[in-house]
């Protein structure tokens, strides 16, 4: 008998302002298949994911599931549907026990009150039949991520989901955890289900993935079978183009040390982290999500409590006490989530601009807003920030514009030292290109720029040095000439001195 | 990706374009019309000075709770305040001290009251909403325990002036309410703290990783709540010629309603002290009209819940 698809998407199209999120996307989803999207960050993966879980809408196109027709106007309607989607970060609750998580809001009733017998006969034969060992009776906050992972697979297939969507699994997976995860993957595709599966990592897409669809820029790319391509030719459909082309590094003289950050150790994760970076340099700092980079950032600016931590600026020890003596040291943390830790969305371009230096605005005492207002102008010009007018609210602009009015508010405090946490983030490539021309020109004048980020391309091609975290500690250190993916994943994978 | 997908683009024209205080200030003046129309006493000069004059100590205290709400924040300790500091001035006043030294006085008590609020919503890191409801129990047993619960009066003529005066015809509460609102939105538009006050009630940690000492500005809006209130107690006080320790009872839900009416945000960062005066006005002139068309004040009252709610639904819309 000839397989019916079980999802199939024609022609979507997304629009958010200013950009073209989904540009006539097709894609296709068999039962039983594990089929991969691949694409850049930035590619619309997660958008079109977002479509058939119905949190975004579409401008034309259309939705079959099972050959029927839908429009999903919420995720909830589209889980009914028998869609389900694991998020990188999880939806359980952590004061429930594992099949309380798993039967949330379809409780087995008995004459009106839950009948607790079977629904932990049920969450245990669930779990059984996936082969994974944990208890129904267990509270959810005491299991590792990957069980909280497994226990929301094993909540879509007690929905008796048809898709399952999965968004980058294994980001924080040890390769043990990794192991099981690909059994259990196995075990639901038994079921016919189809599986979406997102991520970046090639070793896994061979183990597992079927067959793959790539995008790029919001356009569908192609569809191919994961055993007949080689990782370069699916690197390639991904990329699009010379990797030496979108990357506008310029080698600079690098200077003396500027910033030392000597034994970082914080509560949860960071176990004695040191780095120095000097000016004129870009430091990359790679590492796998989870892997403590962010919260090493935030230890520097002491947006979080440390246990031990000390930042040295040009030689002297000097004491942070919170991000506001950062500030003052010159130091500055554009944070990875620019929405909710970099900008003030309800605030305008200029305003957002001008926060962090309103001391310079300042005449007798009061706020010269004219003045405001050609600072902001300056620095809206310089940057090539797009936007209609300096008083628009930050929020409608898109995501690489939002990211220039972060840098713009740093560069206007004079800081010496920027770092960025995953810069380039949710942005189109386009603009991806201009944040790095303009972290280039920066360092070029000087600033010395800390990197953070996952996207290995981007760090080979933008860093002058690159150190590698693993599990709150720094196993390793490259420079431009010898970085490879292979020796970066090798030091993120916690391998030793090679 | 995923970073503009809350906001598609609309062209079609919508409310969310005009500014919140033009459109209280539509809705005053719809209001005004209305009532105009039906009694033709409203519109003249002494019933409008009369509604102002009504809503002055109101729109004194909500011009502070402005600014606690601007930062996301509440002050349900202000009714409390006005008593407790009114009556500290009442003591000082009849037992000698001198006149502007006891106004001083209970303008400081109101601050320190706030300055405690502030201290324990950033330090302790308790919910304003809590800790100002503790503050409210506290302040108001203060002032009935110092005063043995009874009321303290016969002032002097030159502090009932205050209450009861004009200067070049213009009632003296309603300058000192005038003057709060300019100071205020003075501070709101021209000087850093002010600017501050809106990025921390749009978003807190974004405004402390921007560098700003997110805690020294809580602390200074519910002082200055506090302030107000102590201005307000001097206003109270000097109109009824008796600072009581029961007065300024409800005071909080109004001076909330002025401003939440006046489309100031309840989750922080929008809003303006025009909207909130507005707002004060708002509610007195509906509270005129109703009287003056013979309502009952029970009706009153479930007239203006309606309205607060009307403004917040209003407001959910604007924002969504």
């Amino acid at each position: 008998m000839e397989l019916e698809p079980v999802v199939v998407m024609k022609d979507i199209i997304v629009l958010f302002p200013g950009v073209k999120a989904l540009d006539s996307v097709s894609f296709e989803l068999m039962p039983g298949e594990v089929h991969v999207l691949l694409g850049e960050n930035g590619a619309g993966k997660s958008t079109l994911m977002k479509v058939l879980s119905g949190v975004n809408k579409i401008q034309t196109g259309q939705v079959f599931l099972q050959g029927n027709p839908v429009e999903f106007t919420s995720t909830k309607e589209a889980m009914d549907a028998g869609i389900a989607i694991v998020y990188q970060e999880l939806n359980l609750i952590p004061h429930l026990t594992v099949a309380e998580n798993i039967f949330l809001g379809r409780e087995p009733m008995m004459n009106g009150i839950i009948n607790w017998n079977i629904m932990f006969h049920n969450a245990n034969e669930i779990l059984q039949s996936l082969g994974v060992e944990i208890d129904a009776k267990t509270p959810l906050k005491s299991l590792s991520v990957a069980q909280k992972q497994m226990v929301e697979i094993a909540k879509s297939v007690s929905r008796d989901s048809k898709v399952l969507i999965m968004d980058e699994p294994t980001s924080s997976l040890t390769n043990k955890e990794i192991t099981d995860l690909f059994r259990i993957i196995r075990a639901i595709k038994e079921k016919g289900v189809g599986i979406v599966y997102i991520s970046h990592r090639f070793e896994e897409i061979k183990q597992i993935g079927d067959r793959a669809t790539i995008m790029r820029d919001g356009r569908y790319i192609a569809t191919v079978s994961v055993a007949e391509k080689s990782v370069d030719e699916m690197i390639t459909m991904m990329v699009g183009r010379e990797l030496k082309d979108m990357f506008p590094k310029q080698i600079v003289k690098i200077g003396d040390v500027v910033l030392e950050a000597k034994n970082f150790v914080t509560k949860d994760k960071l176990k004695g982290c040191s780095f120095q970076v000097r000016t004129g340099e870009i430091l990359g700092i790679g590492g796998l999500m989870g892997s403590g980079r962010t919260e090493l950032a935030r230890a520097i600016v002491r947006a979080d409590q440390i246990i031990s931590g000390e930042v040295v600026v040009d030689g002297n020890a000097i004491k942070i006490g919170a991000p506001s003596d950062a500030l003052a040291q010159g130091i500055g943390l554009l944070p990875e989530d620019r929405k909710y830790h970099g900008l003030i969305l309800g605030m305008s371009v200029g305003e957002n601009i001008t926060l962090a230096s309103l001391g310079k605005l300042l005449n007798y005492g009061l706020l010269n807003l004219k003045k405001g207002e050609q600072v902001g102008n300056e620095y809206v010009n310089k940057l090539n920030i797009k936007t209609p007018k300096l008083s628009q609210k930050v929020k409608l602009l898109s995501g690489g514009n939002q990211q220039k009015v972060v840098i713009a508010k740093w560069l206007l405090t004079d800081a010496r030292v920027l770092i960025f946490d995953e810069p380039t983030r949710g942005i189109d490539v386009g603009a991806k290109v201009e944040i790095y021309k303009i972290m280039t020109n920066l360092a070029g004048k000087g600033m010395a720029v800390v990197m953070i980020s996952s996207e290995l391309p981007e760090l080979i091609g933008m860093s002058d040095r690159i150190v590698v975290m693993c599990d709150g500690r720094i196993t390793g250190e490259l420079n431009r000439e010898e970085a490879t993916r292979e020796k970066i994943m090798h030091y993120a994978t916690g391998g030793q001195e090679i | 990706m995923n970073s503009q997908q809350n906001v598609i683009t609309r062209k079609k024209f919508d409310i969310r374009g005009i500014p919140n205080s033009i459109m209280v200030l539509i809705g005053l003046v719809m209001l005004c019309i209305a009532i105009s129309i039906v009694s033709p006493v409203f519109l003249t000069k002494d019933n409008i000075i009369n509604v102002i004059l009504q809503c002055a100590i109101n729109a004194t205290i909500a011009c502070g709770m402005t600014f606690v709400i601007l930062t996301a924040g509440i002050d349900l300790s202000v009714g409390s305040i006005v008593a407790f500091s009114g009556v500290i001035m009442g003591m000082m006043l009849n037992s000698g001290v001198a006149l502007l030294f006891s106004l001083l006085c209970c303008c400081l008590m109101g601050a320190l009251c706030g300055l405690v609020n502030g201290l324990l919503v950033t330090y302790a890191k308790l919910p304003p909403f809590i800790t100002t409801l503790g503050t409210m129990s506290i302040a108001r047993g203060f002032a009935l325990y110092i005063t043995g619960g009874r009321s303290i009066s016969g002032f002097s003529g030159s502090f009932t002036f205050i209450g009861n005066g004009s200067v070049l015809g213009i009632p003296i509460l309603i300058i000192i309410m005038v003057v709060t609102f300019v100071i205020g939105a003075f501070i709101l538009r021209y000087t850093r703290p002010g600017r501050y006050v809106y990025a921390i009630g749009g978003n807190t940690e974004a405004t402390r990783l921007t560098g700003i000492n997110v805690n020294k500005y809580i602390i200074m809006v519910y002082t200055i709540c506090g302030l107000t209130a102590g201005i307000a107690a001097i206003m109270l006080s000097a109109r009824l010629n008796s600072a009581q320790p029961i007065a300024g009872q409800g005071y909080e839900l109004d001076a909330i309603a002025a401003t939440v009416i006046g489309g100031t945000s309840q989750v922080g960062g929008e809003g303006t002290l025009s909207g909130t005066i507005i707002g004060a006005l708002i509610i007195s002139v509906l509270k005129n009209g109703l009287n003056l068309m013979n309502i009952s004040s029970y009706i009153q009252q479930i007239v203006i819940g309606s309205v607060i709610i009307l403004a917040v639904m209003l407001d959910k819309v604007r924002n969504r």
